[in-house]
C-alpha cells in the first residue's frame, strides 16, 4: 500500500478502479473474515472481495485484542437456554428470537474454529474450558485479529485495504455492490457484486465522551472510534429498514479510561460499591438479579449513585488474591493493554485501592444491543442483495465475538443462495459519476474556500447528542423537547456538510465519517422520540415517560425515503419463540 | 498523548514501502514524514490500542497516557515473541511488573 497520495488537481485526475466479484464484504472484521472463510468452504470458485477501511491484520474493534468470548454454550446447556439469557439481558425483549436462536446454534463451532486456528482458550487442569461466568470463557486473545485475517486471506479473499466505503452501488432498489475511495491511494473504487455483505463495525463517536474535553484524549472510549456507523449510514441512505436504534449500548466502564468492568465485577467477583461502601447491586437491585442484573441495569446503577450524591462508585478489588489480580491484569493486557498503563500512571495497585467506575458514552452496536438492519433469517436486509452480519445486523443482542462470527457464516450462506443464477447489471454511469463527485468535492474546494473542518462538525454533533439526546452528561436522560431540538440541529448540520473541507486524503476520510455519523444520529433520535416509555433505563431513558408502557412491547422500526430524506417510524410485533418467563434466564 | 516516537530509534522502516506502524494503525493515523521518521496525524485521535507499538521492529514507539488522565511517566512495553508476548509495566513510583503469556497455539495443519 503506497503512502498518502497527493491531492488530485481536479476530479478528472482521480483514477477509477473497477472490481467485479461474486460476493463483496464491506469490513474485514470478525464477521467479515468468517464470511470469507465460509465462502471458501462452500464453493472455492467464488470470487470474494473484502473492502477494508484500515488494514485487516489490525483493524477495528478487535485491533487491540480480546480477553474473553462472552457466549460459548457449556455442556448441559442448549441454544434455547442462551436465548433465554439474552432475552433476560434486554429486560424480557422484545428481540428477534429467530435470529438469536440461529446464531446460538452456530456460535460454538465458530469459537472452536478460532481455537483450531491458534487462539489460546484457557482450560483447567482437567482440560475443561474455564468459565468465568454463566456463558463467558477466558482467552488470550491478543492475536485474535491477526488470526482471523490470516484465515480470510488463506481462504482466497481478495482484500482491498485502506478503501473506505461511502455508498452502496444500486440497480433500482437492489444492491449490486459498493463505492468508495482509497484513503492512501486517492483512487475511486467501484465494486460490483452479485451480493454484498455489510459487516462494518457499529457506530462510536455519535456522543461526546466525557474525556473529550481533555485535548489529548478525544478517543479515550471503549468502542473502536474508527467504527463510525458507515455500515448503517449507507443502508439508511438507500431506504433500508432499521430496527431498535433507540436501544443504545451503554456500559459500566472504568472511570477516565473506559476499560471493561464486567471482567472485574463479574469475572473476578469484585462487587460494585458506592462512596459509602455499600454493595449497591445487592442492596438496591436485588429484585432485578443483584450482580446478575441485566446489563443496562448494571450500566445505569453507578450513574444513579452519582445523581443521588453517593458517588464515586467502584469495583472493590481490595484484598484480591495477588495471583488472581495478576490474571485480571493479563485479561486487560489481552484486550485493553493501555488500561494496565493507566493504573500505572495513577500509581495504583488494585489489590490495595478499588477501581473507580462510571458509565460510558452511548454506542450503536448491534453485536451488543439490537440496533441495526432489520434482516430476514438469511440475514438479508430489506434492500435486496444487501446482507448484514455482526454489529450491523439488528434484532439480536449479545452476539459478541462468537455470535458475530457465526452470523458472518450465516449471512454468507444466505448470500450464496441469493446469487444462484444471478447476473448483475453494468453499474449505472450517472450514479457512479455523481458519487465520485460527492466523495472528492471536499478535497477540491480550493484554498480560498471559507469552509469547515470535519473535527469542528464532529465536536458540534457530539455535544448536541450528549446534551439533547441522552449522553453521559445528562445521565442518559432525554425528553420530547430535547429530541426535537436535536433533530432540528441535525438537519442544520446535514445542510452544513456542503461546507466541509479536507486538507488531504486522511481528512477526506474524516469528512465522510462525520457525514455518516450525522445520518445515523438522525435515525437514532427518531427512534428515541417514537418510544414514549422507558424500557431500558440507561440505554433508553425518557424523563417524560419514566415507566414501561405495555403498548411498546414491540420493535420500533424506521425507514428513510431515499428521494425525500423523510424518516418514517413504525412498529413490528414481537414474537416469542422460546418458551419460558421472558424476564428470567 | 499517545503515541510517542523516539526519532533516534525510528528509521521509518527504511526500504519498506510502508512502515509497520503505518500498516498497523486502525485509524490511519501514522505516516512517515519528510524526515524519514514516523509521526502521528492527530495524537488526540489515538485509541491507545497499541497495535503500532507491538509492530515496531525497533521498539521506537511508546504509548503514553494523556496527562489529563494519568501522571508522568508510567511505561508499558510489549516484547513480541513467536507464540508469546511479554509485557513490562513500570508505574509512576518506579515499581516494575512483568507479565508473560502464550498468545498463539501451535497449529498443525
Amino acid at each position: 500500500m503506497p503512502r498518502m497520495a497527493p491531492n488530485p488537481p481536479s476530479l478528472d485526475a482521480v483514477e477509477t478502479v473497477r472490481v467485479d466479484c461474486d460476493i463483496l464484504i464491506i469490513g474485514g472484521g470478525n464477521a467479515g473474515c468468517f464470511s470469507a472463510v465460509e465462502a471458501a468452504k462452500l464453493d472455492p470458485s467464488l470470487a470474494v472481495v473484502i473492502m477494508e477501511k484500515a488494514q485487516i491484520m489490525r483493524s477495528g474493534a478487535c485491533s487491540a485484542g480480546m480477553d474473553a468470548i462472552n457466549t460459548y454454550i457449556p455442556e448441559g446447556k442448549t441454544p434455547e437456554d442462551l436465548v433465554r439469557w439474552c432475552r433476560s439481558q434486554v429486560g424480557g425483549g422484545p428481540l428477534r428470537e429467530d435470529l438469536a436462536l440461529s446464531n446460538a446454534r452456530e456460535l460454538n463451532e465458530s469459537v472452536d474454529d478460532l481455537e483450531r486456528w491458534g487462539l489460546p482458550i484457557l482450560r483447567d487442569e482437567n482440560g475443561k474450558i474455564r468459565y468465568r461466568g454463566a456463558w463467558d470463557i477466558s482467552i488470550h486473545g491478543e492475536q485474535l485479529k491477526p488470526l482471523m485475517a490470516e484465515k480470510a486471506i488463506e481462504a482466497g479473499a481478495r482484500v482491498y485495504n485502506r478503501v473506505a466505503c461511502t455508498q452502496l452501488l444500486m440497480d433500482g432498489g437492489r444492491c449490486i455492490g459498493a463505492l468508495g475511495f482509497g484513503v492512501r491511494d486517492g483512487k475511486f473504487y467501484v465494486f460490483r457484486a452479485k451480493a454484498t455483505i455489510n459487516a462494518t463495525g457499529g457506530a462510536a463517536g455519535l456522543y461526546k465522551s466525557y474525556t473529550a474535553d481533555a485535548t489529548d484524549s478525544h478517543h479515550q472510549i471503549w468502542m473502536c472510534p474508527y467504527c463510525v456507523g458507515t455500515g448503517y449510514a449507507v443502508g439508511i441512505r438507500q431506504g433500508a429498514e432499521m430496527t431498535s436504534m433507540e436501544q443504545r449500548w451503554v456500559a459500566t466502564r472504568t472511570k477516565d479510561f473506559c476499560g471493561p468492568v464486567d471482567t472485574i465485577s463479574v469475572g473476578y467477583k469484585a462487587p460494585i460499591i458506592n462512596a459509602k461502601g455499600e454493595r449497591i447491586m445487592q442492596s438496591r437491585y436485588a429484585h432485578l438479579g443483584a450482580d446478575k442484573a441485566p446489563r443496562y441495569i448494571r450500566a445505569n446503577a453507578p450513574m444513579e449513585e452519582w445523581l443521588a450524591g453517593r458517588g464515586p462508585t467502584y469495583c472493590d478489588t481490595r484484598g484480591m488474591d495477588p495471583e488472581l489480580a495478576g490474571r485480571m491484569m493479563t485479561d486487560y493486557l489481552n484486550e485493553r493493554p493501555s488500561f494496565v498503563l493507566f493504573l500505572a500512571s495513577r500509581g495504583q495497585d488494585p489489590v490495595k485501592e478499588p477501581i473507580e467506575i462510571y458509565g460510558s458514552d452511548p454506542y450503536i452496536v448491534g453485536g451488543h444491543t439490537q440496533s441495526g438492519f432489520w434482516v430476514d433469517i438469511e440475514r438479508m436486509t430489506t434492500v435486496p442483495g444487501l446482507f448484514a452480519a455482526g454489529e450491523t445486523a439488528g434484532g439480536n443482542p449479545n452476539k459478541f465475538v462468537g455470535g458475530c462470527a457465526a452470523e458472518g457464516k450465516l449471512a454468507l450462506r444466505g448470500a450464496v443462495a441469493y446469487i444462484r443464477g444471478l447476473t448483475p447489471p453494468e453499474p449505472d454511469a450517472v450514479q457512479v459519476a455523481a458519487e465520485k463527485a460527492r466523495v472528492f468535492a471536499p478535497l477540491l474546494r480550493g484554498q480560498g474556500f471559507d469552509g469547515l473542518r470535519a473535527l469542528e462538525m464532529e465536536e458540534r454533533l457530539q455535544r448536541l447528542m450528549d446534551e439533547y439526546a441522552g449522553g453521559t452528561s445528562q445521565f442518559y436522560r432525554t425528553n420530547e423537547e430535547r429530541l426535537d431540538y436535536a433533530l432540528k440541529h441535525l438537519a442544520m448540520l446535514r445542510d452544513q456538510t456542503q461546507y466541509l473541507q479536507a486538507g488531504d486524503l486522511h481528512d477526506l476520510m474524516a469528512v465522510h465519517e462525520v457525514i455518516d455519523r450525522i445520518d445515523v444520529a438522525e435515525v437514532l433520535c427518531h427512534h428515541l422520540r417514537f418510544r414514549k416509555e422507558t424500557r431500558w433505563q440507561g440505554w433508553q431513558t425518557r424523563s417524560d415517560y419514566p415507566d414501561i408502557d405495555p403498548a411498546f412491547d414491540c420493535h420500533v422500526e424506521s425507514r428513510r425515503d431515499p428521494a425525500t430524506g423523510v424518516i418514517e417510524t413504525f412498529t413490528r410485533p414481537y414474537e416469542q419463540l422460546v418458551p419460558g418467563d421472558r424476564h428470567k434466564p | 498523548m499517545p503515541p510517542i516516537i523516539d526519532p533516534k530509534k525510528c528509521n521509518g522502516c527504511a526500504g519498506r514501502e510502508e512502515s509497520y506502524c503505518e500498516e498497523a494503525c486502525p485509524g490511519d493515523l501514522m505516516y512517515v514524514g519528510a524526515d524519514g521518521k514516523s509521526h502521528c496525524h492527530a495524537t488526540r485521535d489515538c485509541w491507545d490500542c497499541m497495535s503500532c507499538v507491538k509492530m515496531c521492529p525497533r521498539n521506537a514507539i511508546e504509548t503514553r497516557m494523556p496527562y489529563q488522565l494519568g501522571y508522568h511517566k508510567a511505561r508499558l512495553v510489549p516484547i513480541m515473541g513467536k507464540n508469546a508476548i511479554t509485557w513490562k509495566c513500570t508505574d509512576i513510583n518506579g515499581k516494575t511488573v512483568t507479565y508473560k503469556y502464550r498468545n498463539r497455539l501451535d497449529v498443525k495443519d
